[in-house]
């Protein structure tokens, strides 16, 4: 058998499409979000001032949003890795479905 | 500053135990698997430890502690992007290059495209990144052990010169990355230490350090640049480093030590962990060198504030503290150097030796050896541009490493995992043209060319990485042919491969396919 076929045949597997599909529909808009967030943040910190001012004595919301980074990104993280251990069973299913399929052809 | 003998001491205790870890590392590096990945049997956590520790290096730690004492809010950039680009390498790219890649960036791209130019400029890239990376480390390294311990700068270059030599050549990967938790260990407790001893002055409450800076240095000191040229550069500098870690040659490397892509994950979660807690403090330590030791003071010492810390150190705990942040700042660089050379030496040995020169054909014996000479060819070349570079702004050629992987390596890395039409034409120019297009400005930009700058940006990945991006575009539509014509000419396997590949981590179907099916059997 030609070896593309045996790839295609996972690429088709109902599994295989439920992870591109979940993978798709978190990753695409987590990254969109965090560049969004973060490259907000210079942008603001210098072309306007309203970071400038102060939030908690004389810390100023420029200082706040840096700290937001952090929280943001192990926040981020932490769903992710929640998401990808189910996305993990996913791919332990497409294999067996990929198995299935070739037994029966 | 003259060395007194406790500093002394500790130096030597340094290295030491990174000698320790090397002659041990040695009796285990049998062979090319062991000595460029060790293996793939890093497990998570070390390797976590290890990511923390080949990214922080002391031009990172000690230039933004600097940084944040001279200069306030912009110095905190490096910090929040530095950390907040590690959601790209975790979301986007370490699963599918674990999934694809063995040793180096190359075996990754040519796993889709089997094609020599792309292996060649793939290594070339490495090449060129991981040296000026490493200039910039060997440069800022040989001026901060010349004010610590008072020895000659050529002489202290050519000390960790030698000593990374011997880490990589004898111990390869395994020392590497042994080098890297030890140095992690030291730099997250020596960190947080200072910051603890910096809190205690203040009550323990954070805030308090910002009212004093404001009252006693000025609210300016807190606050961001606000000039229109100066702001586009920090947005510059920022997108730069958001994006270049995902493009970082030595940090990708580290993700083939480890078995599998859930192992690369669980080992980002550490790294993501231990890097963001020593970041977010450096406000405190900064702010706290500029209020306990003075900007007067820092600034006479060292323009760019490379000795805040150490400074700090002195003024918090006397001699004996000075010594240990001391030692662990030479740790740190010793680290960050034993992951360049070897991801540079990999490039040269496995890239260009063993695949474009010998066509894979070398034994693995010759394999290791050349892995052996390129490391210390790397070394040596290193070494001597560092002396050439004495003087040099570090903090050029640190922005430079990143503008650089930004623009050569991630337009490249994204497109062959989720391009379709993408192809060789396409991949080859992508790393070439970014490569020049980001040395080139920086080039005729402010940073080298003073006053009179063709550029306006100091830092080019604005322009450089959408030039980038460009160049694969154009490349691949301008050769559209050459993706079916490759694919019958086996130049490049189905994107179905890859595409399977990259999301799952099945890399041999039948095997795999059949291992399922005979474990049914079985049951």
């Amino acid at each position: 058998m030609e070896r593309g076929e045996e790839w295609r045949r996972v690429s088709r597997t109902s599994a295989f499409g439920e992870l591109m599909r979940a993978k798709k529909a978190f990753i695409i808009p987590a990254v969109i979000f965090f560049l969004v967030f973060y490259m907000a943040m210079p942008v603001l910190a210098e072309f306007t001032t309203v970071l400038d001012g102060q939030a908690i004595g004389a810390l100023n919301w420029a200082y706040v949003y840096g700290f937001a980074q952090f929280l943001m990104t192990w926040i981020l993280m932490h769903i992710y890795v929640s998401r990808a251990k189910k996305w993990d069973k996913l791919v332990d299913e497409a294999r067996e479905e990929a198995s299935e399929e070739r037994n029966d052809a | 500053m003259s060395a007194d003998p406790t500093t002394v001491g500790l130096f030597v205790a340094i290295v030491a135990i990174t000698l320790g870890i090397t002659a041990w590392a040695s009796r285990r590096t049998k062979d090319t698997d062991h000595h460029y990945v060790a293996g793939g049997e890093i497990k998570g956590w070390q390797n976590g430890l290890a990511i923390a520790g080949d990214f922080m290096s002391a031009a990172t730690v000690l230039g933004i502690t600097g940084a944040i004492a001279l200069t306030g809010f912009t110095g905190f950039y490096v910090a929040t992007a530095g950390l907040v680009t590690f959601l790209l390498v975790l979301l986007v790219v370490a699963e599918p290059l674990r999934n694809l890649g063995k040793y180096t960036l190359a075996d990754v791209l040519t796993t889709r495209f089997n094609a020599r130019e792309v292996r060649s400029a793939a290594a070339l890239s490495t090449i060129t990144i991981s040296i000026i990376y490493m200039i910039g480390q060997l440069v800022g390294a040989g001026a901060i052990i010349t004010l610590l311990l008072g020895i000659d700068y050529t002489v202290a270059v050519i000390i960790i010169g030698v000593l990374m030599t011997i880490y990589i050549a004898a111990g390869g990967m395994l020392a590497t990355t042994w080098i890297q938790i030890v140095k992690a260990a030291l730099l997250l407790s020596a960190i947080f230490l200072t910051a603890l001893l910096v809190l205690a002055q203040f009550n323990f409450n954070p805030f308090a350090i910002f009212n004093e800076v404001s009252t006693q240095i000025g609210s300016g000191a807190l606050k961001p640049s606000h000039g229109f040229v100066e702001g586009l550069n920090w947005v510059s500098f920022n997108f730069a480093i958001i994006l270049g870690t995902a493009g970082l040659p030595h940090i990708l490397m580290r993700f083939f030590t480890v078995p599998d892509a859930k192992t690369a994950r669980s080992s980002l979660i550490i790294a993501v962990w231990i890097i963001g807690l020593v970041f977010v403090t450096m406000p405190i330590i900064g702010y706290g060198a500029a209020l306990l030791v003075g900007q007067g003071e820092i600034s006479g010492v060292d323009p760019g504030g490379n000795l805040a810390a150490p400074q700090l150190a002195q003024v918090l705990g006397g001699t004996i503290f000075f010594a240990f942040i001391s030692a662990v700042a030479f740790a740190t660089i010793l680290a960050v150097v034993a992951g360049l050379v070897i991801a540079a030496s990999s490039a040269f040995a496995h890239d260009f030796y063993s695949q474009v020169i010998r066509g894979g054909e070398a034994s693995d014996q010759e394999q290791l050896r050349a892995a052996r000479v390129a490391a210390v060819g790397v070394s040596v070349v290193s070494i001597l541009l560092a002396l050439l570079a004495q003087g040099v702004n570090v903090a050029i050629l640190v922005v430079l490493t990143f503008a650089v992987a930004a623009s050569a390596n991630v337009p490249v890395i994204l497109l062959t995992l989720f391009w379709k039409k993408f192809n060789t034409v396409g991949a080859v120019a992508g790393m070439l043209v970014g490569m020049l297009a980001s040395v080139g400005l920086i080039l005729l930009g402010p940073t080298v060319m003073g006053e009179g700058a063709l550029f306006p940006l100091g830092n080019p990945a604005l322009v450089s990485v959408p030039i980038g991006f460009l160049a694969c575009y154009l490349g691949t539509v301008l050769s559209s042919s050459r993706a079916r014509e490759e694919r019958e000419q086996g130049t490049q396997i189905s994107y179905d491969e890859i595409y399977v590949r990259s999301n799952t981590g099945i890399s041999d179907i039948e095997e795999e396919i059949e291992g399922v099916t005979t474990r049914e059997a079985q049951t």
